[in-house]
C-alpha cells in the first residue's frame, strides 16, 4: 500500500504540471493536523468537487471544526480532482488522499460524504474509485471505511442508497458524534451489521440496506419491505434546538475559491413557504442566531482569519428578524476596520435596499433579486406573492442608490404557465430596465436570468411535473427573441440539465444502475459544462431499460406513494397536498411566522420547542405535550 | 493614511508554492489583520491595502529572497511590529528581516529592482553541463522567442555558474538575471537554452538585488 510520504513525493513530481496546483496542497492556515497514529476513529470528509468550490461550502466547515474539536476525533478533508489530475493520478497510481496528512482515503475508519445535489452523484463515485473502494455497501467488508451520506440532496436517497452505508437525514452537528462514539464503542473485529443495527438506533440516522423497495406491475414505487424488524418504519430528520456556536476558526485557502470570505450562518430555515423551495421545506423550523452571538463570533473571526469579509448566511437575509438592528450594530462596531458585509438573498421591498445601503465598503456592482415568476397570477401559484408595482418601486429605489445593474432571477415551467407568463418576463425586464433609464438613463442595466423549474421531493410541487425538451425550448425561443436589446441581457441554462437534475432527484433505488452506468460510460462533473454530457445519461437509461420521462415529465397522483415517503421532514404529507391544492386554487399562504398553519414541525419537534422557549425559534412557543422521562 | 513604510524581507517556502501573486498579497492583508497591525487602505468606495511587493514570483518556484513594502496608518515600534507579524504567518511564509524606510513616499519597489538571484535544482544530473553554460556564456547573442516576441537572453544572464555539489548530491545551478522593465530574465528561458525541461528543476529566488539599496537604508 502506498503510503503518505510516497503520496507527497509523487505530487511534489507532478503538481508543477496541473492546473491550479493549489487545489491540491493543504496545508492552510487554520488546517487541523492531529497525530494520526494516537486517534482511534479517523474520519474522511469527502466533498466530492473541486476544492475552490467545496471549500466554501458551510456544512463541510461546521462538520470539520465539529470532530476536530473533539479531543479524541479528527477529520481530514477530500475533494476530487479535476479532469487533468485525475488523469495524472490514474498514470501515477495516486489513490484519493486527505489534503491534511496525505493518508489515503481507505486508511479512514468513515467517510462522510456530503451530497448536496444531485449533480455531485457521480463524482462520489469516481471519489469512490480513486480510493480503490467497492460502490456497493454490500461489496465492503469491514476492512473497508463506512461510507456515511449527508446534505440536501439525501433527503431522497434513493438513487444512491444501494452506494451507502448510511445517510444522515437533517442536520449533522450532534450527530456525527454520536456516529463516532457508537463506532468507538465496538471492538475493531465487530461486524459491519452489527454496527449498522446499532447505528439505526440514532435519531435522523437511515440504514438503506434495511429496507428492500417494491414496485408495482406498472412500474410504479409501491412500497419499502423492512428487512430488519428493528429499523424504524419512517426515519424523521434530525434538527438542533438550536444553532451551535459556529466555526470561529475556519480554514483560510492560499487560492482564490468562490465565497473567498468568513462564513456565518446567522439563522436556519425560512417561513415564506415558495411552493417550489427545497430547502424551505426540508430546513424548518426557522431558528435565529441572537445579535449578541453573531456580534461575538464576528469579534472572533476576523483576528482569528483575517477575512475581509464576512458572509451572513441565511436563506432570506431580510427575514432575519433583527437585520436592522444587527447591521447597525456591526457598522458601529467595526467602523474603519476595512471589514465589508455579505447578504445574500434578499427579498424585493426597500428595506432591502436601505440594508444595502447600510453596508459600507461594498462595491455597487450589481443588485439580484428573484421574483421567479413575471405576472402576479403565477407569483400567486407558486407563493411568492409580489405585487408589479412593489417590484418595480424597489428597482427604482436601486437605480437610485447607485446600482447600475439589476439581475432579475426567474424560473420558467412553472405549474399552470402559459406562454402569456412567459412573455410577461420579457415584457417585464423591459419595463424595469425603463424605470432605471428613468432614474440614471442610459448606464442602467437589467439582466435576466432563466432557469427551469424541477419539481422537488418534499415540497407542495411533489406531484407536478418537469416541461418536455420541446416545450422548455420553445419558451427560451422566446425569451431569445423578446429579451434583446440595449442595456438587456438574458442568461439561461441548458434544458437537458434539467431533465438530467429531475430524474435524480425524483428517482427511486432502480437509479442507482443508471449513476453507476453513466460513471462507467466516462461521466464527471455533470455540472459544469466542461463535464456534463447528455448522451451519456441517455445510453445510461437505455442499458438499463428505465425510462427517464418517467422521472421527469410524468405527472403524479396524489395518491401515489413516493420513494422518499419513508423520510419524514417534519412536515406532513398532508401538509403538502393542501399546499398544493391551495395553490390550484390560486390561494396563497401568508408568512408562517405571523400565523402558524401547523405544517407538522411543532408536534415533531415539540420537545426540542419546549426546550429552546423563546424567540429564537419562529415558531409558537409550546407547552408540553408528551410526558419526559 | 499612510503614516509609517515597513520593508519585509521574506521567504515564501514550499506551503505557498501555487499560490499566485495575487493570492499572496491577499494573505498578506489577511496575515496583517489577525496581527492587529493597522495596514493603510487606499480611498474610495473599494478600499485596498497598500502593499507593494518588489516582482511577481512565478507559480512553482520557491524563494527565500523576497521584499515587500508595507504601510501603517500608525506608527508602530519595531518591536510591536516584528512580535505581531510573526505571530499571524500563514505556513508558506517566512519573516527574514525587516526595517522601517523613512522615505514614506520614495520610489516604489518595482521601480528599484536590478536584478534576482535564482538557484535551480535538477532532478537527473546532466551531460556535459559545464561545458554547455561554457557555451552560453561566450556567446555573443542567444536569440529566443516568447509569447511570439524575438529577443536576446545574453545580456539578461548576468551570472551563470554551477554550485559545488554538497552531500546531497542534487546538483544546483545558480544564475543571476536582469529585473528591470523590458529585461526580466526567466529561468525557465535559461534551462530551455541548456537543454532541460523546465518542470525537471525545482527553482527557488534566492535574491533580488535593489539598485538604490544603499541610498535608501
Amino acid at each position: 500500500m502506498i503510503d503518505p510520504s510516497q503520496i507527497k513525493s509523487t505530487l511534489h513530481k507532478v503538481l508543477p504540471n496541473v492546473t491550479l496546483p493549489g487545489r491540491y496542497t493543504g496545508g492552510e492556515f487554520n488546517q487541523v493536523v492531529k497525530d494520526w497514529d494516537s486517534i482511534g476513529i479517523k474520519t474522511a470528509l469527502l466533498f466530492p468537487e473541486v476544492y475552490d468550490l467545496g471549500m466554501a461550502n458551510l456544512g463541510l466547515t461546521i462538520l470539520y471544526d465539529q470532530i476536530n474539536r473533539s479531543p479524541q476525533y479528527l477529520a481530514e478533508r477530500f475533494f476530487v480532482p479535476w479532469f487533468d489530475m485525475e488523469k495524472v493520478m490514474r498514470t501515477e497510481g495516486l489513490p484519493l488522499y486527505s489534503l491534511e496528512t496525505k493518508h489515503p482515503i481507505s486508511d479512514f475508519d468513515l467517510i462522510a460524504v456530503s451530497l448536496p445535489y444531485e449533480s455531485i452523484y457521480t463524482n462520489f463515485l469516481n471519489a469512490l474509485d480513486l480510493g480503490g473502494i467497492p460502490f456497493l455497501s454490500s461489496d465492503r467488508d469491514i476492512t473497508y471505511p463506512l461510507v456515511i451520506a449527508g446534505g440536501h440532496a439525501t433527503f431522497n436517497p434513493e438513487p444512491v442508497a444501494p452506494f451507502l452505508d448510511a445517510v444522515v437525514i437533517g442536520e449533522g452537528e450532534e450527530i456525527i458524534l454520536e456516529i463516532l462514539d457508537t463506532l468507538a464503542s465496538f471492538p475493531n473485529e465487530a461486524s459491519k451489521e452489527s454496527k449498522l443495527k446499532r447505528l439505526a438506533k440514532l435519531d435522523g440516522l437511515y440504514v438503506p440496506s434495511f429496507y428492500q423497495p417494491v414496485y408495482a406491475n406498472n412500474g410504479l414505487f409501491s412500497h419499502l419491505n423492512k428487512i430488519d424488524p428493528s429499523a424504524p418504519d419512517t426515519v424523521m430528520k434530525r434538527i438542533v434546538g438550536e444553532l451551535p456556536e459556529p466555526p470561529l476558526k475556519p480554514i483560510v485557502p492560499y487560492i482564490n475559491i468562490v465565497h473567498n470570505r468568513a462564513p456565518l450562518e446567522i439563522m436556519r430555515g425560512c417561513t415564506r413557504g415558495c411552493r417550489f423551495c427545497h430547502a424551505g421545506i426540508v430546513t424548518r423550523p426557522v431558528r435565529e442566531r441572537s445579535v449578541e452571538d453573531i456580534l461575538e463570533a464576528m469579534e472572533a473571526l476576523i483576528p482569528n482569519t483575517g477575512y475581509s469579509e464576512i458572509g451572513l448566511l441565511s436563506l432570506s437575509s431580510s427575514d432575519y428578524t433583527q437585520i436592522i438592528p444587527l447591521i447597525e450594530s456591526i457598522n458601529k462596531r467595526f467602523e474603519g476596520k476595512n471589514i465589508s458585509i455579505s447578504l445574500p438573498s434578499l427579498r424585493i421591498e426597500s428595506v432591502s435596499v436601505d440594508l444595502m445601503d447600510a453596508l459600507t465598503g461594498k462595491r455597487r456592482s450589481g443588485f439580484t433579486l428573484a421574483p421567479e415568476a413575471a405576472t402576479e397570477r403565477l407569483r400567486g401559484i407558486i407563493n411568492k406573492p409580489i405585487s408589479d408595482q412593489q417590484l418595480l418601486d424597489t428597482a427604482r429605489s436601486i437605480y437610485s442608490h447607485g446600482w447600475h445593474t439589476i439581475k432579475l432571477y426567474f424560473m420558467i415551467g412553472h405549474p399552470t404557465e402559459t406562454m402569456e407568463d412567459i412573455q410577461a418576463i420579457a415584457d417585464l425586464s423591459k419595463q424595469v430596465l425603463s424605470v432605471g433609464r428613468e432614474v440614471i438613463g442610459n448606464r442602467a442595466k437589467l439582466h435576466t436570468s432563466v432557469s427551469t423549474f424541477v419539481p422537488k421531493p418534499h415540497t407542495p410541487f411533489q406531484w407536478t411535473k418537469v416541461d418536455s425538451l420541446n416545450v422548455i425550448q420553445e419558451k427560451l425561443d422566446l425569451l431569445q427573441k423578446e429579451v434583446r436589446g440595449k442595456g438587456l441581457k438574458l442568461n439561461w441554462n441548458n434544458p437537458r440539465e434539467t431533465h438530467f437534475e429531475a430524474w435524480l432527484s425524483r428517482g427511486d433505488r432502480r437509479l442507482a444502475k443508471v449513476i453507476h452506468q453513466a460513471w462507467i460510460n466516462g461521466a464527471r462533473f455533470d455540472a459544469w459544462q466542461e463535464g456534463f454530457d447528455f448522451e451519456i445519461w441517455t445510453n445510461a437509461f437505455k442499458s438499463t431499460g428505465l425510462d427517464p420521462d418517467f422521472y421527469s415529465t410524468r405527472k403524479r397522483t396524489t395518491d401515489e406513494s413516493f420513494p422518499w415517503d419513508h423520510i419524514d421532514t417534519g412536515v406532513k404529507k398532508s401538509f403538502l397536498l393542501e399546499d398544493y391544492q391551495w395553490s390550484q386554487e390560486g390561494k396563497t399562504r401568508p408568512d408562517c411566522r405571523g400565523n402558524c398553519f401547523a405544517c407538522g414541525i411543532l408536534p415533531a419537534y415539540n420537545d426540542l420547542r419546549h426546550d429552546h422557549p423563546g424567540e429564537l425559534w419562529l415558531c409558537p412557543e409550546v407547552p408540553h405535550l408528551k410526558n419526559k422521562k | 493614511m499612510k503614516a509609517q513604510r515597513w520593508r519585509l524581507f521574506f521567504a515564501k517556502t514550499e506551503a505557498m508554492r501555487f499560490t499566485s501573486h495575487l493570492d499572496l498579497i491577499l494573505a498578506w492583508e489577511r496575515t496583517f489583520r489577525r496581527s492587529g497591525l493597522p495596514l493603510s487602505y487606499s480611498e474610495g468606495f473599494n478600499p485596498r491595502p497598500v502593499i507593494n511587493l518588489a516582482a511577481p514570483l512565478p507559480l512553482g518556484f520557491t524563494s527565500s529572497g523576497e521584499i515587500g513594502d508595507f504601510w501603517l496608518s500608525e506608527l508602530v515600534s519595531e518591536n510591536t511590529f516584528s512580535s505581531s507579524i510573526k505571530d499571524s504567518l500563514p505556513p508558506g511564509l517566512e519573516i527574514l528581516s525587516l526595517k522601517e524606510i523613512p522615505q514614506l513616499h520614495g520610489n516604489k519597489l518595482p521601480s528599484l529592482t536590478h536584478s534576482a538571484v535564482y538557484w535551480m535544482k535538477l532532478n537527473h544530473p546532466i551531460d556535459e553541463l559545464p561545458i554547455r553554460i561554457k557555451e552560453i556564456l561566450s556567446a555573443k547573442s542567444i536569440p529566443r522567442v516568447r509569447k511570439g516576441k524575438e529577443y536576446d537572453l545574453r545580456p539578461i544572464i548576468h551570472k551563470l555558474t554551477l554550485i559545488p555539489t554538497g552531500s546531497t548530491g542534487v546538483i544546483t545551478l545558480e544564475t543571476e538575471l536582469s529585473l528591470q522593465p523590458g529585461s526580466t530574465g526567466r529561468p525557465e528561458e535559461v534551462l530551455n537554452v541548456l537543454g532541460i525541461p523546465p518542470h525537471e528543476a525545482l527553482i527557488q529566488r534566492t535574491m533580488i538585488n535593489l539598485k538604490s539599496i544603499i541610498l535608501e537604508s
